[in-house]
């Protein structure tokens, strides 16, 4: 099983060269920690600023500078700020390349689930929405299973939808799947010491295994 | 022209029960400290307030919550604030979530003199409950779009960094943020900023919002700008 850490670390292996990267609250957030030598990346974050830098020093932090979890922070060389209307619409636009979030549930036909439990939390969906709506590449990091034990990753999401056939990936403590069009989640690699066996017993929407699945390197 | 009033107490007249606010700030970073005080300590009733958040227990928003001076809050996200759940909970606070983006937009609308908007954001969710919608092929790909309406307030109340006597505002840094759309969406719009020059010390080529949004502006004091989540890296 993989720590949070390790999910984030998995993620930030899929970042690119030259992307605008968008990271949610929680896990996402720490795959800043793991960006690969060589690769250059921009964080965006929604509240307005291209350029996410990391957090400050103690005595140098700026209340006035702060990121979408309303975490002080700094800003790298070549950042800039904007207004809540113009960093929503560089998200709808498509511009930016990435989103990673968090889920509580997601579905085989990629539709995610992340702000609501009726009932017991009613905190609001953010910029969630509005991201998953328009992204072009969702990644979703996540817990596989709840607390009890049950599959995350379902045929149909139980909780009020954030987004619909939206999500592409997810990297859970379990496994790295791929959301396809048709088929449901494919399995692409294991965590280390996880086999195929408990993936399946754990993932209630359909899978597809084919082949041999490699474990993660790390 | 000048735009200039005293104080709080001063811009905030004409603000009455009732009525339709709209205030800047994401969290706590960029709120109208000055005013919010203003609003409280007059007691005003019943406001519907447009806000990205509801501030936490004791500060921002929340102090209004405290006095039980709000009905209704249209925000995005309004955690962090135990008071607020209470009253949501107890049904003494009417609350409309709607997706970030969809509330800059809303603003920006308003303020670009358009009524609705369309956005594929909440299509497919309960947020697109009861709303019209419509298919457009855009960018080469078919999807489905939400149409939303321009917000209509009565009074917006924004801060800035910098403001000049004409109502010229500059924001620093993340505290832009939803300033200028609630500004610019505001049927008349205070500005309070942390200095305020006479018109001709700002930079046109600098300014982030013309003045002709802005009808009511002084210069606040005493800011204790809170951080919500003071986050550090530690010296290696």
């Amino acid at each position: 099983m993989l720590t949070k850490e390790q999910i984030a670390q998995r993620i930030a292996k899929e970042l690119k060269d030259g992307y605008y990267v968008n990271l949610g609250i929680g896990i996402p957030t720490l795959v800043a920690n793991y960006i690969p030598n060589g690769i250059n990346v921009v964080l965006q974050s929604e509240n307005g600023l291209l350029g996410i830098g990391p957090f400050p020093f103690e005595g140098e932090e700026d209340p006035d500078l702060i990121n979408a979890g309303k975490q002080t922070i700094t800003t790298i060389s070549g950042s800039a700020f904007f207004d809540s209307a113009l960093s929503f619409g560089m998200i709808r636009a498509g511009k930016v390349h990435l989103t990673v979030l968090g889920a509580m549930e997601v579905s085989d036909t990629g539709d995610i689930a992340n702000w609501k439990i009726p009932g017991k939390m009613v905190k609001g969906m953010g910029g969630a929405m509005d991201l998953v709506a328009s992204a072009k590449n969702i990644i979703v990091a996540m817990q596989h299973c709840s607390k009890d034990g049950q599959s995350k990753l379902l045929t149909e999401c139980t909780l009020p939808l954030t987004g619909i056939k939206c999500v592409k990936k997810i990297v859970s403590d379990l496994a790295v799947l791929e959301v396809t069009q048709n088929d449901g989640f494919r399995l692409l690699e294991r965590a280390p010491g996880v086999s195929v066996e408990e993936i399946k017993n754990k993932t209630q929407g359909r899978l597809v295994v084919e082949g041999t699945v490699p474990e993660m390197i790390f | 022209m000048n735009k200039t009033v005293a104080n709080a107490e001063e811009a905030i007249k004409g603000i009455t029960d009732n009525m339709v606010l709209g205030l800047g700030g994401f969290g706590l970073c960029g709120i109208p400290e000055n005013c919010i005080s203003a609003i409280v300590n007059k007691g005003i009733k019943n406001l519907t307030c447009i806000s990205n958040n509801a501030g936490v227990d004791d500060f921002g928003i929340g102090l209004m919550l405290q006095k039980k001076q709000v009905k209704k809050m249209i925000s995005s996200y309004v955690g962090e604030n135990a008071e607020f759940e209470r009253q949501l909970l107890s049904g003494e606070l009417e609350v409309d979530l709607i997706p970030q983006g969809t509330l800059a937009t809303r603003l920006m609308a308003a303020g670009y003199g358009m009524p609705a908007i369309y956005t594929p954001a909440g299509v497919g969710t309960e947020i697109a409950n009861g709303k019209e919608s419509r298919t457009f092929v855009f960018n080469g790909e078919e999807k489905e779009y939400l149409m939303e309406y321009a917000f209509e307030i009565d009074y917006s109340i924004v801060k800035a960094w910098k403001g000049d006597t004409m109502g010229n505002l500059i924001f620093k840094a993340t505290s832009r943020n939803f300033n200028p759309l609630i500004a610019m969406a505001g049927k008349i719009t205070i500005a309070e900023v942390e200095e305020l020059v006479p018109a001709g010390k700002l930079d046109p080529d600098h300014i982030h919002l013309p003045g002709i949004y802005v009808h009511r502006i002084f210069q606040g004091g005493n800011y204790e700008k809170r951080i919500e989540q003071r986050t550090l890296r530690k010296k290696v």
